[in-house]
Protein backbone atom coordinates (compact mmCIF):
# COMPACT_ATOMS: atom_id res chain seq x y z
CA UNK A 1 0.00 0.00 0.00
CA UNK A 2 1.80 3.43 -0.84
CA UNK A 3 1.64 5.99 1.38
CA UNK A 4 -1.49 8.62 0.16
CA UNK A 5 -0.30 10.98 2.94
CA UNK A 6 -2.84 13.70 4.16
CA UNK A 7 -4.74 12.94 0.94
CA UNK A 8 -5.82 9.33 1.83
CA UNK A 9 -9.22 9.77 1.88
CA UNK A 10 -9.59 12.10 -1.01
CA UNK A 11 -7.62 9.66 -3.62
CA UNK A 12 -9.70 6.66 -1.88
CA UNK A 13 -12.83 7.80 -1.97
CA UNK A 14 -12.88 8.33 -5.65
CA UNK A 15 -11.29 5.38 -6.50
CA UNK A 16 -13.96 3.70 -4.38
CA UNK A 17 -16.71 5.72 -6.03
CA UNK A 18 -15.55 5.01 -9.65
CA UNK A 19 -14.90 1.28 -9.16
CA UNK A 20 -18.57 1.13 -7.59
CA UNK A 21 -20.29 3.05 -10.70
CA UNK A 22 -18.13 1.23 -13.02
CA UNK A 23 -18.96 -2.41 -11.55
CA UNK A 24 -22.36 -1.25 -11.31
CA UNK A 25 -22.51 -0.54 -15.12
CA UNK A 26 -20.80 -3.84 -15.68
CA UNK A 27 -23.26 -5.69 -13.69
CA UNK A 28 -26.38 -4.25 -14.93
CA UNK A 29 -25.07 -4.48 -18.47
CA UNK A 30 -24.20 -8.13 -18.14
CA UNK A 31 -27.58 -9.26 -16.13
CA UNK A 32 -29.33 -7.62 -18.55
CA UNK A 33 -27.84 -9.12 -21.71
CA UNK A 34 -28.06 -12.34 -20.32
CA UNK A 35 -31.80 -11.93 -19.25
CA UNK A 36 -32.71 -10.46 -22.67
CA UNK A 37 -30.88 -13.56 -24.08
CA UNK A 38 -32.55 -16.22 -22.37
CA UNK A 39 -35.86 -14.71 -23.21
CA UNK A 40 -35.26 -14.66 -26.49
CA UNK A 41 -34.17 -18.31 -26.32
CA UNK A 42 -37.41 -19.40 -24.61
CA UNK A 43 -39.68 -17.45 -27.21
CA UNK A 44 -37.56 -18.31 -30.08
CA UNK A 45 -38.07 -22.37 -28.72
CA UNK A 46 -41.90 -21.76 -28.21
CA UNK A 47 -41.93 -20.09 -31.71
CA UNK A 48 -40.69 -23.43 -33.42
CA UNK A 49 -42.63 -25.62 -31.35
CA UNK A 50 -46.37 -23.84 -32.33
CA UNK A 51 -44.78 -24.26 -36.30
CA UNK B 1 -16.48 -6.59 -47.68
CA UNK B 2 -17.49 -3.64 -46.50
CA UNK B 3 -18.40 -1.74 -43.13
CA UNK B 4 -21.59 -2.11 -44.05
CA UNK B 5 -22.33 -5.65 -43.62
CA UNK B 6 -22.20 -5.37 -40.30
CA UNK B 7 -25.54 -3.54 -40.78
CA UNK B 8 -27.13 -7.17 -40.80
CA UNK B 9 -28.23 -7.50 -37.35
CA UNK B 10 -27.46 -11.56 -37.32
CA UNK B 11 -24.00 -11.12 -38.91
CA UNK B 12 -23.37 -8.22 -35.79
CA UNK B 13 -24.10 -10.40 -33.66
CA UNK B 14 -22.15 -13.48 -34.78
CA UNK B 15 -18.92 -10.96 -35.20
CA UNK B 16 -19.67 -9.64 -32.03
CA UNK B 17 -20.00 -12.91 -30.32
CA UNK B 18 -16.59 -13.96 -31.71
CA UNK B 19 -13.91 -10.84 -30.82
CA UNK B 20 -16.04 -10.23 -27.13
CA UNK B 21 -14.49 -12.21 -25.37
CA UNK B 22 -10.53 -11.45 -25.91
CA UNK B 23 -11.31 -7.40 -25.98
CA UNK B 24 -12.80 -7.80 -22.37
CA UNK B 25 -9.63 -9.15 -21.10
CA UNK B 26 -7.64 -6.64 -22.98
CA UNK B 27 -9.71 -3.64 -21.68
CA UNK B 28 -9.90 -5.28 -18.13
CA UNK B 29 -5.99 -5.63 -18.43
CA UNK B 30 -5.72 -2.38 -19.27
CA UNK B 31 -7.61 -0.46 -17.07
CA UNK B 32 -6.87 -2.62 -14.00
CA UNK B 33 -3.17 -2.65 -15.16
CA UNK B 34 -3.19 1.14 -15.65
CA UNK B 35 -4.35 1.95 -12.15
CA UNK B 36 -2.57 -0.11 -10.31
CA UNK B 37 0.17 1.19 -12.34
CA UNK B 38 -0.91 4.52 -11.16
CA UNK B 39 -1.66 4.23 -7.89
CA UNK B 40 1.14 2.17 -6.52
CA UNK B 41 4.03 2.59 -8.56
CA UNK B 42 4.10 6.59 -9.18
CA UNK B 43 5.19 9.46 -7.08
CA UNK B 44 3.33 12.41 -5.39
CA UNK B 45 3.02 15.14 -7.07
CA UNK B 46 5.06 18.12 -5.58
CA UNK B 47 2.19 20.58 -5.22
CA UNK B 48 -0.95 18.29 -5.49
CA UNK B 49 0.52 14.98 -3.03
CA UNK B 50 -1.14 11.91 -3.83
CA UNK B 51 -4.40 13.63 -4.78
CA UNK B 52 -2.62 13.87 -8.68
CA UNK B 53 -3.60 9.39 -8.58
CA UNK B 54 -7.03 10.61 -9.29
CA UNK B 55 -5.98 11.99 -12.40
CA UNK B 56 -6.43 7.91 -14.15
CA UNK B 57 -9.85 8.13 -13.39
CA UNK B 58 -10.59 11.73 -14.39
CA UNK B 59 -9.37 12.15 -17.90
CA UNK B 60 -10.22 8.52 -19.12
CA UNK B 61 -13.49 8.99 -18.12
CA UNK B 62 -14.14 12.79 -19.13
CA UNK B 63 -12.68 11.41 -22.74
CA UNK B 64 -14.92 9.17 -22.64
CA UNK B 65 -17.98 11.40 -21.85
CA UNK B 66 -17.68 13.26 -24.57
CA UNK B 67 -16.37 10.69 -27.13
CA UNK B 68 -19.75 8.57 -26.02
CA UNK B 69 -21.83 11.61 -27.40
CA UNK B 70 -19.84 12.20 -30.57
CA UNK B 71 -20.14 8.05 -30.95
CA UNK B 72 -24.21 8.97 -30.71
CA UNK B 73 -24.26 11.42 -33.15
CA UNK B 74 -22.61 9.67 -35.54
CA UNK B 75 -24.53 6.51 -35.39
CA UNK B 76 -27.64 8.47 -35.16
CA UNK B 77 -26.45 10.32 -38.34
CA UNK B 78 -25.80 6.88 -40.22
CA UNK B 79 -29.48 6.08 -39.03
CA UNK B 80 -30.85 9.30 -40.05
CA UNK B 81 -28.93 8.66 -43.83
CA UNK B 82 -28.71 5.09 -44.26
CA UNK B 83 -31.91 3.38 -41.57
CA UNK B 84 -29.43 0.45 -40.44
CA UNK B 85 -31.27 -0.45 -37.42
CA UNK B 86 -28.03 -1.79 -35.40
CA UNK B 87 -27.16 1.71 -36.07
CA UNK B 88 -29.58 3.60 -33.80
CA UNK B 89 -29.47 0.85 -31.71
CA UNK B 90 -25.93 1.38 -30.87
CA UNK B 91 -26.33 4.97 -30.04
CA UNK B 92 -29.61 3.88 -27.09
CA UNK B 93 -26.90 1.50 -26.25
CA UNK B 94 -24.27 4.10 -25.67
CA UNK B 95 -26.30 6.40 -23.73
CA UNK B 96 -26.06 5.41 -20.29
CA UNK B 97 -22.49 4.61 -21.01
CA UNK B 98 -21.78 7.40 -21.31
CA UNK B 99 -23.97 9.34 -18.43
CA UNK B 100 -22.15 6.92 -16.13
CA UNK B 101 -18.59 8.34 -17.63
CA UNK B 102 -19.73 11.52 -16.92
CA UNK B 103 -20.62 10.78 -13.88
CA UNK B 104 -17.40 9.45 -12.63
CA UNK B 105 -15.70 13.13 -13.83
CA UNK B 106 -17.31 14.64 -12.12
CA UNK B 107 -17.60 13.07 -9.05
CA UNK B 108 -13.65 12.65 -8.95
CA UNK B 109 -13.43 16.26 -10.17
CA UNK B 110 -15.22 17.04 -6.73
CA UNK B 111 -13.44 14.73 -5.12
CA UNK B 112 -10.28 16.52 -6.35
CA UNK B 113 -11.47 19.84 -6.52
CA UNK B 114 -12.47 20.02 -2.60
CA UNK B 115 -8.65 19.72 -1.24
CA UNK B 116 -7.59 21.41 -4.01
CA UNK B 117 -9.00 24.22 -5.29
CA UNK B 118 -11.23 24.44 -1.27
CA UNK B 119 -14.18 23.41 -2.99
CA UNK B 120 -16.35 20.38 -4.35
CA UNK B 121 -17.94 22.51 -6.92
CA UNK B 122 -17.33 25.97 -8.95
CA UNK B 123 -19.16 26.94 -11.95
CA UNK B 124 -15.93 26.69 -13.64
CA UNK B 125 -16.96 26.38 -17.68
CA UNK B 126 -15.31 22.54 -18.39
CA UNK B 127 -17.29 21.93 -15.02
CA UNK B 128 -20.23 23.65 -16.21
CA UNK B 129 -20.26 22.52 -19.82
CA UNK B 130 -20.28 18.85 -18.43
CA UNK B 131 -23.10 18.99 -16.16
CA UNK B 132 -24.71 20.41 -19.25
CA UNK B 133 -23.55 17.32 -20.98
CA UNK B 134 -25.26 15.13 -18.10
CA UNK B 135 -28.36 17.02 -18.68
CA UNK B 136 -28.62 16.14 -22.45
CA UNK B 137 -27.75 12.32 -21.71
CA UNK B 138 -30.40 12.60 -19.30
CA UNK B 139 -32.93 13.82 -22.13
CA UNK B 140 -31.77 11.68 -24.51
CA UNK B 141 -32.48 8.71 -22.36
CA UNK B 142 -35.64 9.76 -21.18
CA UNK B 143 -37.20 10.29 -24.75
CA UNK B 144 -35.94 7.05 -25.56
CA UNK B 145 -37.79 5.44 -22.56
CA UNK B 146 -40.71 7.55 -23.17
CA UNK B 147 -41.80 6.14 -26.99
CA UNK B 148 -43.22 2.86 -27.47
CA UNK B 149 -42.60 2.12 -31.20
CA UNK B 150 -38.70 1.44 -31.84
CA UNK B 151 -38.90 3.26 -35.23
CA UNK B 152 -40.32 6.19 -33.81
CA UNK B 153 -37.74 6.47 -31.06
CA UNK B 154 -34.88 6.03 -33.39
CA UNK B 155 -36.19 8.94 -35.48
CA UNK B 156 -36.85 11.15 -32.25
CA UNK B 157 -33.70 10.79 -30.31
CA UNK B 158 -31.55 10.79 -33.51
CA UNK B 159 -33.46 14.13 -34.38
CA UNK B 160 -32.35 15.20 -30.79
CA UNK B 161 -28.94 14.22 -30.76
CA UNK B 162 -28.38 16.00 -34.09
CA UNK B 163 -29.87 19.64 -32.33
CA UNK B 164 -28.17 18.95 -29.13
CA UNK B 165 -25.16 18.40 -30.44
CA UNK B 166 -25.32 22.20 -32.13
CA UNK B 167 -26.70 23.30 -28.39
CA UNK B 168 -24.05 21.92 -26.80
CA UNK B 169 -21.16 23.19 -28.51
CA UNK B 170 -23.19 26.63 -28.56
CA UNK B 171 -23.16 26.15 -24.74
CA UNK B 172 -19.54 25.36 -24.18
CA UNK B 173 -18.80 28.31 -25.97
CA UNK B 174 -21.17 30.21 -24.20
CA UNK B 175 -19.96 29.27 -20.44
CA UNK B 176 -16.38 29.71 -21.54
CA UNK B 177 -17.65 33.39 -21.81
CA UNK B 178 -19.75 33.42 -18.93
CA UNK B 179 -16.99 32.29 -16.60
CA UNK B 180 -13.25 32.38 -16.58
CA UNK B 181 -11.97 29.00 -15.68
CA UNK B 182 -10.36 27.36 -12.73
CA UNK B 183 -9.78 24.00 -14.36
CA UNK B 184 -6.49 23.64 -15.84
CA UNK B 185 -5.95 23.31 -19.56
CA UNK B 186 -5.36 20.24 -21.53
CA UNK B 187 -3.01 17.32 -19.31
CA UNK B 188 -2.40 15.62 -22.77
CA UNK B 189 -1.73 18.29 -25.67
CA UNK B 190 1.05 18.67 -28.25
CA UNK B 191 2.56 21.74 -26.04
CA UNK B 192 4.85 19.98 -23.43
CA UNK B 193 4.83 22.50 -22.05
CA UNK B 194 1.68 22.21 -20.08
CA UNK B 195 1.84 18.60 -20.27
CA UNK B 196 1.88 15.99 -17.39
CA UNK B 197 5.48 14.63 -16.62
CA UNK B 198 5.84 11.38 -18.33
CA UNK B 199 5.77 9.15 -14.89
CA UNK B 200 2.26 10.34 -15.06
CA UNK B 201 1.23 9.97 -18.84
CA UNK B 202 2.50 6.60 -19.43
CA UNK B 203 -0.32 4.68 -16.72
CA UNK B 204 -2.69 7.41 -17.66
CA UNK B 205 -2.39 6.40 -21.83
CA UNK B 206 -3.02 2.70 -20.46
CA UNK B 207 -5.39 3.65 -18.51
CA UNK B 208 -7.31 5.49 -21.51
CA UNK B 209 -6.84 2.78 -23.51
CA UNK B 210 -8.72 0.58 -21.38
CA UNK B 211 -11.50 3.04 -20.85
CA UNK B 212 -11.72 3.43 -24.68
CA UNK B 213 -11.96 -0.52 -24.86
CA UNK B 214 -14.31 -1.02 -22.42
CA UNK B 215 -16.56 1.81 -23.40
CA UNK B 216 -16.36 -0.27 -27.14
CA UNK B 217 -16.52 -3.47 -25.09
CA UNK B 218 -19.64 -2.50 -23.37
CA UNK B 219 -21.39 -0.88 -26.44
CA UNK B 220 -20.92 -3.88 -28.99
CA UNK B 221 -22.47 -6.07 -25.74
CA UNK B 222 -25.45 -3.47 -25.21
CA UNK B 223 -26.48 -3.36 -28.64
CA UNK B 224 -26.84 -7.33 -28.79
CA UNK B 225 -28.73 -6.87 -26.12
CA UNK B 226 -30.88 -4.30 -27.53
CA UNK B 227 -30.91 -6.30 -31.23
CA UNK B 228 -32.17 -9.85 -29.51
CA UNK B 229 -34.57 -7.27 -27.74
CA UNK B 230 -35.93 -6.04 -30.69
CA UNK B 231 -36.18 -9.10 -32.02
CA UNK B 232 -38.23 -10.96 -29.43
CA UNK B 233 -40.74 -7.77 -29.93
CA UNK B 234 -40.99 -8.90 -33.37
CA UNK B 235 -41.27 -12.27 -32.39
CA UNK B 236 -44.08 -11.80 -29.64
CA UNK B 237 -46.06 -9.35 -32.43
CA UNK B 238 -46.17 -11.59 -34.92
CA UNK B 239 -47.29 -14.62 -32.75
CA UNK B 240 -50.16 -12.68 -31.55
CA UNK B 241 -50.90 -11.67 -34.95
CA UNK B 242 -51.39 -15.50 -36.04
CA UNK B 243 -53.17 -16.01 -32.60
CA UNK B 244 -56.18 -13.42 -33.31
CA UNK C 1 -52.72 33.85 -41.81
CA UNK C 2 -55.77 31.63 -40.46
CA UNK C 3 -53.35 29.57 -38.75
CA UNK C 4 -52.36 32.63 -36.73
CA UNK C 5 -55.73 33.70 -35.82
CA UNK C 6 -56.58 29.69 -34.65
CA UNK C 7 -53.23 29.78 -32.89
CA UNK C 8 -53.90 33.26 -31.17
CA UNK C 9 -57.32 31.63 -29.83
CA UNK C 10 -56.11 28.46 -29.05
CA UNK C 11 -53.15 29.66 -27.28
CA UNK C 12 -55.98 30.42 -24.36
CA UNK C 13 -53.60 30.99 -21.94
CA UNK C 14 -52.88 34.80 -23.09
CA UNK C 15 -52.64 36.08 -19.36
CA UNK C 16 -51.44 32.78 -18.09
CA UNK C 17 -47.96 32.54 -18.76
CA UNK C 18 -47.51 36.92 -17.92
CA UNK C 19 -49.37 35.81 -14.27
CA UNK C 20 -46.50 32.82 -13.66
CA UNK C 21 -43.85 35.54 -14.36
CA UNK C 22 -45.67 37.98 -12.20
CA UNK C 23 -45.74 35.64 -9.34
CA UNK C 24 -42.81 34.04 -9.67
CA UNK C 25 -40.64 37.46 -9.82
CA UNK C 26 -42.74 38.59 -6.43
CA UNK C 27 -41.82 34.91 -4.69
CA UNK C 28 -37.89 35.51 -5.36
CA UNK C 29 -37.79 38.44 -2.26
CA UNK C 30 -39.70 35.95 -0.04
CA UNK C 31 -37.18 33.48 -1.28
CA UNK C 32 -33.98 34.97 -0.38
CA UNK C 33 -34.69 38.32 1.81
CA UNK C 34 -35.71 41.65 1.17
CA UNK C 35 -32.36 43.12 1.04
CA UNK C 36 -32.39 45.74 -1.63
CA UNK C 37 -28.73 45.93 -2.76
CA UNK C 38 -29.19 41.64 -2.89
CA UNK C 39 -32.17 42.17 -5.39
CA UNK C 40 -30.66 44.50 -7.42
CA UNK C 41 -27.50 41.97 -8.27
CA UNK C 42 -29.60 39.05 -9.27
CA UNK C 43 -32.33 41.26 -10.62
CA UNK C 44 -31.85 40.53 -14.43
CA UNK C 45 -30.93 36.63 -13.93
CA UNK C 46 -34.32 36.35 -12.11
CA UNK C 47 -36.00 38.34 -14.73
CA UNK C 48 -35.10 36.18 -17.07
CA UNK C 49 -34.74 32.69 -15.94
CA UNK C 50 -38.69 33.89 -14.93
CA UNK C 51 -39.74 34.58 -18.45
CA UNK C 52 -38.15 31.08 -19.70
CA UNK C 53 -39.83 29.08 -17.20
CA UNK C 54 -43.06 31.52 -17.96
CA UNK C 55 -42.23 30.30 -21.95
CA UNK C 56 -41.26 26.40 -20.58
CA UNK C 57 -44.87 26.18 -19.32
CA UNK C 58 -46.92 27.50 -22.05
CA UNK C 59 -44.90 25.12 -25.05
CA UNK C 60 -47.21 22.02 -23.98
CA UNK C 61 -50.50 24.26 -25.65
CA UNK C 62 -48.31 25.03 -28.65
CA UNK C 63 -49.42 22.03 -30.28
CA UNK C 64 -51.03 19.84 -27.98
CA UNK C 65 -54.73 21.09 -28.79
CA UNK C 66 -53.99 20.70 -32.56
CA UNK C 67 -53.18 17.34 -31.88
CA UNK C 68 -56.06 16.11 -29.74
CA UNK C 69 -58.90 17.52 -32.00
CA UNK C 70 -56.83 16.43 -35.83
CA UNK C 71 -55.61 19.65 -37.39
CA UNK C 72 -52.58 18.59 -37.21
CA UNK C 73 -52.65 15.80 -39.68
CA UNK C 74 -54.30 17.82 -41.79
CA UNK C 75 -51.69 21.00 -41.51
CA UNK C 76 -48.98 18.12 -42.76
CA UNK C 77 -51.32 17.63 -45.38
CA UNK C 78 -52.18 21.22 -46.32
CA UNK C 79 -50.09 22.89 -49.39
CA UNK C 80 -48.06 25.20 -47.25
CA UNK C 81 -44.67 23.43 -45.72
CA UNK C 82 -45.08 21.79 -42.27
CA UNK C 83 -41.77 23.93 -41.91
CA UNK C 84 -43.46 27.28 -42.45
CA UNK C 85 -46.25 25.71 -40.35
CA UNK C 86 -44.18 25.51 -37.45
CA UNK C 87 -42.28 28.70 -37.60
CA UNK C 88 -45.94 30.69 -37.44
CA UNK C 89 -47.35 28.36 -34.20
CA UNK C 90 -43.71 29.70 -33.44
CA UNK C 91 -44.60 33.24 -33.99
CA UNK C 92 -47.80 32.90 -32.31
CA UNK C 93 -46.58 31.39 -29.47
CA UNK C 94 -44.13 34.15 -28.98
CA UNK C 95 -46.82 37.01 -29.91
CA UNK C 96 -49.03 35.59 -27.18
CA UNK C 97 -46.34 34.36 -24.86
CA UNK C 98 -42.52 35.81 -25.54
CA UNK C 99 -43.82 39.45 -25.91
CA UNK C 100 -45.97 40.07 -23.77
CA UNK C 101 -43.46 38.97 -20.98
CA UNK C 102 -40.89 41.65 -22.78
CA UNK C 103 -43.56 43.95 -22.05
CA UNK C 104 -43.98 43.11 -18.79
CA UNK C 105 -40.38 42.72 -17.87
CA UNK C 106 -38.96 46.58 -17.33
CA UNK C 107 -42.05 46.17 -14.53
CA UNK C 108 -41.58 43.46 -12.58
CA UNK C 109 -37.91 45.27 -12.50
CA UNK C 110 -39.20 47.66 -9.95
CA UNK C 111 -40.22 45.33 -8.13
CA UNK C 112 -36.82 43.98 -8.03
CA UNK C 113 -35.32 46.95 -7.66
CA UNK C 114 -33.53 47.12 -11.23
CA UNK C 115 -30.60 49.90 -11.10
CA UNK C 116 -31.53 52.07 -13.62
CA UNK C 117 -29.11 51.25 -16.29
CA UNK C 118 -31.00 47.97 -16.54
CA UNK C 119 -34.13 48.81 -17.70
CA UNK C 120 -33.10 49.10 -21.46
CA UNK C 121 -30.87 45.99 -21.69
CA UNK C 122 -33.18 43.80 -20.20
CA UNK C 123 -36.03 44.47 -22.55
CA UNK C 124 -33.86 44.48 -25.50
CA UNK C 125 -32.43 41.52 -24.53
CA UNK C 126 -35.11 39.43 -23.83
CA UNK C 127 -36.94 41.00 -27.16
CA UNK C 128 -34.02 39.67 -29.01
CA UNK C 129 -33.75 36.53 -26.73
CA UNK C 130 -37.26 35.58 -26.27
CA UNK C 131 -38.14 34.23 -29.92
CA UNK C 132 -35.38 31.90 -30.06
CA UNK C 133 -37.08 30.11 -27.09
CA UNK C 134 -40.49 30.02 -28.49
CA UNK C 135 -38.24 28.18 -31.46
CA UNK C 136 -36.77 25.97 -29.49
CA UNK C 137 -39.70 24.72 -27.63
CA UNK C 138 -41.79 24.44 -30.40
CA UNK C 139 -38.93 21.91 -31.62
CA UNK C 140 -39.17 20.32 -27.67
CA UNK C 141 -43.74 20.28 -28.37
CA UNK C 142 -42.80 18.61 -32.07
CA UNK C 143 -40.58 16.08 -30.19
CA UNK C 144 -43.12 15.06 -27.60
CA UNK C 145 -46.64 15.64 -29.07
CA UNK C 146 -48.06 12.48 -28.61
CA UNK C 147 -46.98 11.23 -25.56
CA UNK C 148 -48.80 10.81 -22.38
CA UNK C 149 -47.52 13.14 -19.65
CA UNK C 150 -45.17 14.99 -22.27
CA UNK C 151 -44.80 17.75 -20.60
CA UNK C 152 -42.43 16.69 -17.37
CA UNK C 153 -40.06 15.24 -20.46
CA UNK C 154 -40.14 18.07 -22.77
CA UNK C 155 -38.88 20.38 -20.05
CA UNK C 156 -36.06 17.55 -19.81
CA UNK C 157 -35.33 18.20 -22.77
CA UNK C 158 -35.92 21.72 -23.58
CA UNK C 159 -33.98 23.16 -20.49
CA UNK C 160 -30.67 22.24 -21.78
CA UNK C 161 -31.52 23.69 -25.28
CA UNK C 162 -32.06 26.84 -23.51
CA UNK C 163 -29.12 26.97 -21.74
CA UNK C 164 -26.99 29.48 -24.65
CA UNK C 165 -29.56 31.25 -25.17
CA UNK C 166 -30.33 31.76 -21.18
CA UNK C 167 -26.54 32.52 -20.79
CA UNK C 168 -26.06 35.21 -23.47
CA UNK C 169 -29.22 36.61 -22.27
CA UNK C 170 -28.88 37.24 -19.44
CA UNK C 171 -25.59 38.15 -19.49
CA UNK C 172 -26.57 41.59 -21.54
CA UNK C 173 -29.01 41.88 -19.19
CA UNK C 174 -26.66 41.68 -16.26
CA UNK C 175 -23.77 43.58 -17.85
CA UNK C 176 -26.47 46.66 -18.80
CA UNK C 177 -27.52 46.80 -15.40
CA UNK C 178 -23.82 47.10 -14.34
CA UNK C 179 -23.12 49.81 -16.95
CA UNK C 180 -20.38 47.33 -18.75
CA UNK C 181 -20.21 47.04 -22.60
CA UNK C 182 -22.65 44.43 -23.89
CA UNK C 183 -21.81 43.67 -27.24
CA UNK C 184 -19.94 41.01 -27.60
CA UNK C 185 -23.46 38.80 -25.53
CA UNK C 186 -25.73 40.74 -27.54
CA UNK C 187 -24.47 40.08 -31.10
CA UNK C 188 -23.99 36.40 -29.57
CA UNK C 189 -27.49 36.24 -28.61
CA UNK C 190 -28.85 37.90 -31.82
CA UNK C 191 -27.24 34.86 -33.59
CA UNK C 192 -28.23 32.26 -31.83
CA UNK C 193 -31.61 33.07 -32.40
CA UNK C 194 -31.26 34.03 -36.02
CA UNK C 195 -29.99 30.44 -36.29
CA UNK C 196 -32.77 29.02 -34.21
CA UNK C 197 -35.05 30.95 -36.06
CA UNK C 198 -33.76 29.91 -39.43
CA UNK C 199 -33.07 26.07 -38.92
CA UNK C 200 -34.92 24.45 -36.04
CA UNK C 201 -37.90 24.29 -37.96
CA UNK C 202 -36.72 22.11 -39.88
CA UNK C 203 -35.89 20.05 -37.19
CA UNK C 204 -39.33 20.43 -35.55
CA UNK C 205 -40.87 19.64 -39.18
CA UNK C 206 -38.65 16.31 -39.65
CA UNK C 207 -39.83 14.97 -36.06
CA UNK C 208 -43.16 16.32 -36.10
CA UNK C 209 -43.77 14.09 -39.68
CA UNK C 210 -41.89 11.01 -37.56
CA UNK C 211 -44.69 11.36 -34.89
CA UNK C 212 -47.23 11.96 -37.70
CA UNK C 213 -46.56 8.95 -39.17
Amino acid sequence: MPDLGKYADTVLSAYGLSALLLLGLLVMTLRRGAKVRAELAAVEQRVKSNG
Amino acid sequence: MSIWEYANPKKFLRTTERILPPLWLVSGVLILGGLIWGFFFTPDDYRQGSTVKIIYLHVPAALMAINAWFMMLVASLIWVIRRHHVSALAAKAAAPVGVVMTLIALITGAIWGQPMWGTWWAWDPRLTSFLVLFLFYLGYIALWEAIDNPDTAADLTSILCLVGSVFAVLSRYAVNFWNQGLHQGASLSLDKQENVADVFAYPLYACMAGFILFFLVLVLYRTGTEIRLRRMKALLARERMSDA
Amino acid sequence: MRDLRLAFRAGGGFGLGLAFFLIVTVMVPFSVGPNSATLATIAPGVLWLGALLACLLSLDRLLALDWEDGSLDLLATAPLPLEGVLSIKALAHWLTTGLPLVLAAPVLGVLLNLPAGGYLWITLSLLIGTPALSVIGCFGAALTVGLKRGGLLMSLLVMPLYVPTLIFGAEVARRGAQGMAVETPLLMLGGITLGSIALLPFASAAVLRVNLR
